[in-house]
């Protein structure tokens, strides 16, 4: 009995690719509530940090709320939440988004900064406009290190989203905390591995979105 | 015009980086600020595009105060060229360059047909277009900043240290393009740098500023090299400033020894014709005209001159464009303490001896001297 058998059995069960609980359901909704998580995030962590960037103002205050916010441990969050909110999607969602929004703030916050004063002090100098200054003169320099952001804070939510399950939501956490309950270690296994593939697919679209919006001048000089 | 009315700029911190400027900063010309590292001069340059506002006093733009029109369209009409130049790393060449006509609303179409048009105007290649800045070299892209700058044809160029990061050779290539596109556009431009040989070059009128953010002096460069205001503005300008000035006197009133010439297949009578007393060596040319050497008429075989047992002329200087500096050091340079003169095609006009050359010198400066009594 080695994983590999584990993996083999829970992929050859033809019943696992089937109804609610089949894996094409759990994959769609794990991918559904990772997306929710890492879009709220997003809309939080990015426009904070560009426009903290920007301005190079509140950088501190930034800083300690990210690690105020890193220091909170997901699970205890998730459980805070089902006391005060019950079941349901919100009590899930409020965690993942938590873990996810430092490392977007952070990196965003630190890509604007790090961009090269001169082209800025240049393009101000030509009479650009201040949001013009920031979408196409710092964004682009500093959209390497944006995406890497946003990666991070993706494949942090895609392992993490496992914790739904505790709030009786579905998703591939299901296959664990049922295997787990259950004894079936074949589905905790094939479960696990799903959530894997998942984060070395989500790392895979990351770098095709690098590849096609970072411009070449950029990436060259890196 | 530009008219800096007393201007005065204190930072929230206290420091008085500009005190009670005023400059009067003629059209169609360079104005160079020149002066020791943290005397104002970025900061007075920053304040006529409002990078900096001044903290009391009043800048004009042909006579309208520059704070009467919205900021972005008072920068739109001035360019702006700084140290490494600040391109921007994910745009191409001709993006870059043509970054403020597709601010002013160009067209795509135009606003890049008007930046290959620069890209030649600052001596860039073509195929460089569509490169990214950092497929460029130093020089180079110092040159997209100038086009950048230029894109919109705007009357005003503000250079801070544009030249400053590049090696001298390359400076000195910079310098005469700018020259040579000022002559062609007639900018108004106002050129920050701390280099003041570049300042006396490139120059119609220099500020020289000191520490505290005064003005020490400002006059054109051969009045700074003649009349240094005080000391300290003597100490800045450094040594040599007599040899330097000599830049400002034109070659073209040195009387040249024309007779003291022979070809390289001379005969014996042109020889002995051509050897005078007052000239101890002849100056032997190619069959071009070309100066190949000197030798003492003694030692020349007619009809047979062997090129390599002639002595080296120097550095010969162009008669009437080039500068009486040129032709002393032609002179000094020279083994034979005379200087070769040649025309634009290089081939020789004359010799001139250091005695006429420094008589020349002492009539220009006795010309410069009437001339400032009539000026004064
Ligand atoms: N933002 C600022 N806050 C406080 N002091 C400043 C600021 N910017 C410049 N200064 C000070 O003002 C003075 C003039 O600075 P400025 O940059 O105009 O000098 P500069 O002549 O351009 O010098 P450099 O040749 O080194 O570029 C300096 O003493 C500098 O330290
Ligand atoms: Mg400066």
């Amino acid at each position: 009995m080695n994983i590999f058998h584990f993996i083999n059995a829970f992929f050859s069960d033809s019943t696992h690719w089937h109804g609610y609980d089949g894996i094409p359901t759990r994959l769609r909704e794990h991918v559904q509530y990772s997306l929710i998580a890492l879009g709220v995030a997003a809309a939080i962590g990015l426009p904070v940090g560009l426009i903290t960037g920007h301005t190079g103002r509140g950088g501190n205050t930034l800083a300690l709320i990210a690690t105020a916010a890193r220091a909170l441990p997901s699970f205890g969050l998730l459980v805070v939440m089902f006391i005060l909110l019950g079941l349901g999607l919100l009590p899930a969602m409020i965690p993942l988004v938590v873990l996810a929004v430092p490392p977007i703030l952070v990196t965003t916050y630190e890509a604007m900064r790090s961009v090269d004063p001169s082209p800025v002090d240049a393009a101000r100098g030509m009479g650009m406009a201040e949001p013009e200054i920031l979408f196409r003169v710092e964004l682009p320099v500093a959209l390497p290190l944006i995406l890497s952001g946003l990666r991070s804070a993706a494949i942090q939510i895609v392992s993490t989203a496992t914790i739904a399950a505790y709030v009786s939501l579905g998703g591939l956490g299901r296959y664990i905390i049922d295997g787990l309950s259950q004894r079936n270690y074949e589905k905790v296994v094939g479960g696990a591995t799903l959530v894997a593939v998942l984060a070395l697919v989500t790392l895979g679209v990351f770098w095709a979105v690098d590849r096609l919006t970072v411009s070449p001048g950029v990436r060259g000089r890196a | 015009m530009i008219r800096i009315d007393s201007v005065t700029k204190r930072y929230p911190d206290g420091t008085v980086a500009v005190d009670r400027l005023s400059l009067e900063i003629p059209d169609r010309s360079i104005t160079v600020l020149v002066g020791p590292s943290g005397c104002g001069k970025t900061t007075t340059l920053r304040m006529i595009n409002r990078m900096i506002e001044p903290s009391e006093g009043t800048i004009l733009l042909d006579g309208a105060d520059i704070t009467k029109q919205p900021v972005n369209t008072l920068r739109r009409s001035m360019g702006y060229v700084i140290q490494n130049a600040g391109l921007f790393q994910h745009r191409t060449i001709i993006d870059n360059i043509a970054t403020v006509p597709r601010l002013l609303g160009w067209s795509k179409d135009k606003a890049r047909a008007r930046a290959r048009e620069l890209m030649e105007r600052v001596g860039l290649d073509g195929a460089l277009a569509k490169r990214y800045p950092y497929q460029l070299s130093g020089g180079q892209q110092q040159r997209v900043g100038v086009a950048r700058a230029l894109a919109a044809d705007p009357p005003v160029l503000l250079m801070d240290e544009p030249f400053s990061a590049v090696d001298p050779i390359v400076r000195k290539g910079l310098q005469d393009e700018l020259l040579r596109l000022q002559a062609e556009l007639g900018k108004t431009i106002v050129f920050v740098t701390h280099d003041i040989d570049e300042a006396i070059k490139i120059g119609t009128m220099v500020a020289v500023m000191r520490t505290g953010g005064r003005l020490a002096q400002y006059a054109p460069p051969a009045e700074l090299l003649s009349d240094p205001a005080d000391a300290f503005v003597e100490d800045f300008l450094g040594t040599d400033r007599g040899i330097r000035r000599l830049s400002f006197f034109p070659s073209t009133g040195l009387e040249l020894t024309t007779t003291a010439i022979v070809a390289v297949d001379a005969t014996a009578e042109q020889i002995a014709a051509r050897a005078t007393p007052d000239v101890p060596y002849l100056l032997v040319t190619g069959l071009d005209g070309r100066p190949l050497g000197w030798s003492a008429p003694g030692d020349l075989t007619a009809g047979a001159v062997d090129p390599a047992e002639l002595l080296p002329f120097g550095r010969p200087f162009v008669h009437g464009e080039e500068s009486l500096r040129a032709a002393l050091d032609g002179a000094v340079l020279s083994p034979t303490g005379w200087a070769v003169a040649v025309d634009r095609e290089g081939r020789a006009a004359g010799v001139v001896s250091q005695q006429t050359i420094a008589e020349a010198i002492r009539t220009a400066h006795a010309e410069g001297r009437d001339a400032a009594k009539v000026a004064g």
